[in-house]
């Protein structure tokens, strides 16, 4: 196991940001950590990234603590802040120079390396310009790779992808896949699920510093099969339809749209359960000529899980 | 084994300090007042003395008067190169990116401190040919010039901690600068003021309320006041025979300098201390 998190807890005063996270990472694992602004994400990372003591719980980066050796911890991680700045009047390798001698590399060890990183965040030619004069998409790269250069195991990278335009996007996402072939452990964070979904192996949804939703794609997708919403009509005896479906378990929220024919209604079941449903609802003489399910995407299903986050 | 005493921040300061424009200004700054001074010097006393010479004595005073502005300038620009060194780093952002690096908080602060304290003796090495005028008229001796260049030292390096010291524990760089800048105005200026307070009252304490006549003055807190007054302490390195004086006036025999050493010491190590102890302030376990 790369990254261990174990009831970490963060309180500001009487507010919980982060309310006993429990996580366990694999090596080489891409983990997606999708949540609304203000859910918790930067306080996890600045946590793991040994800036933040916890209020309570502990979490383990190849093993060791964040809590009792940090510096252990600040040779296995690379950390990208969700807001950050860079020095005026320092070029881009001297930049990278800076960070390296900051780890303890050595000079030629650093010369070596700084080319190496500059091309894997396609920079090369910019190494000798003055980094505050990069753009935005620029400078994220060039701080991606100065979280490289210890050649750190876990990555963290907080909204990576943030205020950048969609060319500069996919510039980073390529990055990241590449990195993903190295071995890297990834933990990105964004408060757009979709974003994630296409290069992340593991996902986990956070809401009010809870973890409410953790798994693979498909399985987070899951979450909401369970709570698809179904719309039946009717040729007649809208009452009875009603009656008839409100009897299920499965079923919730249900509504009447009497001009429409119309029988909406929440339903958690499972596929085989829904067959059985529909079953029974022929047999009980139910004139149904049409059912649809409303489609819900990844967004959806997000909205569905954090719903409420923006109503605190 | 270079790399385990290298410290990147100390270099990478330097590198950008020397790279800026602002150092280089404040560097001509400095000179330009030092020889304005100089210069202004020259005339007047060539023409008092209305021969067109220059004696070792009047030299002597040119040396102390060359030797207080200088001390008031260190002290004046002191607090503008630390008083910003991590709190630009805090609202630059750039401060959390250093701090998940391997460095100790030690290097950090100790690499921030000496970066300032370099620049600060170049500029004092780069005053020095004015005092060669000084050593061509003579009245002063080369060990009169390491002394004073001695003190200045410790001097800067107290009132750079002080300096980094604020701006490590306020968020914003312009309350460091005014708490850093404050500092030095009650160490320069206060003080003096303090002394003058604390001698008379005791004077006043001594001829109404103590009716023995030739009592033995005793005023240490007045001493101390005058002790860690950097003015003070140019003035009693400068001409001898004040620092006898002060001592005799306050009753304590220790020299002022020794007292002055010893205060500027301990504050430099409280205040790099606290310095290092807070430089993660959001981390139980620092260093
Ligand atoms: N220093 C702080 N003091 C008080 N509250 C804070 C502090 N930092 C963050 N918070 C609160 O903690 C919650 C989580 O913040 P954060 O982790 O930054 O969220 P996210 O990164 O998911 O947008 C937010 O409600 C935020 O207001
Ligand atoms: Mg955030």
């Amino acid at each position: 196991m790369m990254v261990d998190i174990q009831g970490l807890t963060k309180k500001y005063g009487s507010f919980t940001a982060l309310d006993n996270l429990t996580l366990s990472l694999d090596e080489g694992v891409v983990f997606g950590f999708v949540g609304a602004n203000g859910a918790g994400k930067s306080t996890t990372f600045s946590i793991l990234s040994t800036l933040l003591s916890p209020s309570a719980g502990d979490a383990l980066i190849n093993g060791k603590s964040v809590v009792r050796e940090p510096k252990e911890v600040r040779k296995q991680i690379g950390y990208m802040p969700d807001f950050f700045g860079v020095y005026d009047q320092l070029k881009a390798d001297e930049y990278l120079d800076f960070y390296g001698a900051s780890y303890g590399l050595p000079a030629a060890e650093r010369r070596v390396l700084i080319p190496q990183l500059l091309e894997l965040v396609n920079l090369t030619e910019k190494r000798f310009e003055y980094v505050d004069l990069l753009s935005r998409g620029m400078k994220q790269r060039l701080c991606l790779a100065r979280s490289l250069i210890h050649d750190p195991k876990v990555l963290i990278l907080d909204e990576p992808a943030s205020g950048l335009d969609p060319r500069a996007r996919v510039e980073m996402r390529d990055i990241l896949k590449h990195l993903k072939s190295m071995g890297k452990t990834i933990l990105i964070s964004s408060h757009i699920l979709p974003e994630l979904a296409e290069m992340c192996d593991e996902i986990g949804v956070i809401d009010n510093g809870k973890l409410i939703a953790h798994g693979n794609v498909a399985q987070i997708q899951d979450q909401l099969q369970g709570d698809k919403r179904i719309i039946v009509k009717v040729m007649d005896d809208l009452e009875k339809a009603r009656a008839f479906f409100e009897e299920d378990p499965f079923v919730s929220s249900i509504e009447m749209t009497h001009g429409k024919n119309e029988v909406a209604f929440n339903y958690r079941g499972k596929t085989m359960d829904q067959v059985n449903l529909l079953r029974k609802a022929l047999l009980a003489d139910i004139s149904i000529f049409s059912l649809t399910e409303e489609e819900k995407d990844l967004e959806d299903v997000f909205m569905a899980i954090t719903k409420g986050a923006d109503e605190k | 084994m270079m790399e385990r005493f290298s410290n990147p921040v100390l270099l990478k300061e330097l590198k950008l300090r020397f790279r800026s424009f602002k150092s280089f200004s404040g560097l001509m700054f400095y000179l330009a007042v030092l020889c304005i001074f100089v210069t202004g010097f020259l005339l007047i006393y060539t023409q008092f003395s209305g021969t067109g010479f220059f004696r070792p004595r009047d030299s002597f005073t040119m040396f102390a008067v060359l030797s207080v502005i200088q001390m008031g300038l260190v002290m004046f620009i002191t607090p503008g190169l630390t008083a910003g060194a991590i709190s630009t780093e805090r609202e630059k952002q750039t401060l959390n990116i250093l701090l998940t690096t391997t460095q100790s908080s030690t290097q950090i602060i100790v690499g921030k401190l000496l970066s300032s304290v370099a620049f600060l003796v170049l500029m004092l090495l780069a005053g020095l040919p004015l005092y060669s005028l000084v050593f061509l008229f003579g009245g002063v001796s080369p060990s009169q010039l390491i002394t004073i260049f001695l003190f200045y030292l410790v001097t800067l390096i107290a009132i750079g901690s002080i300096g980094i010291m604020f701006s490590t524990i306020t968020k914003r760089t312009i309350v460091s600068m005014i708490a850093t800048y404050g500092a030095m105005i009650f160490l320069g200026g206060i003080t003096a003021f303090l002394f003058f307070v604390g001698v008379s009252m005791d004077q006043m304490f001594m001829y109404s309320g103590n009716p023995q006549p030739n009592a033995a003055p005793f005023s240490p807190i007045p001493y101390f006041w005058a002790s860690i007054n950097p003015g003070a302490l140019m003035v009693t390195i400068l001409y001898p025979e004040m620092a006898t004086s002060l001592e005799s006036a306050v009753g304590v025999s220790i020299p002022v300098w020794v007292s002055y050493l010893i205060f500027y010491v301990l504050l430099t190590a409280f205040c790099l201390l606290i310095a290092i102890r807070k430089l993660r302030a959001n981390m139980k376990t620092n260093r």
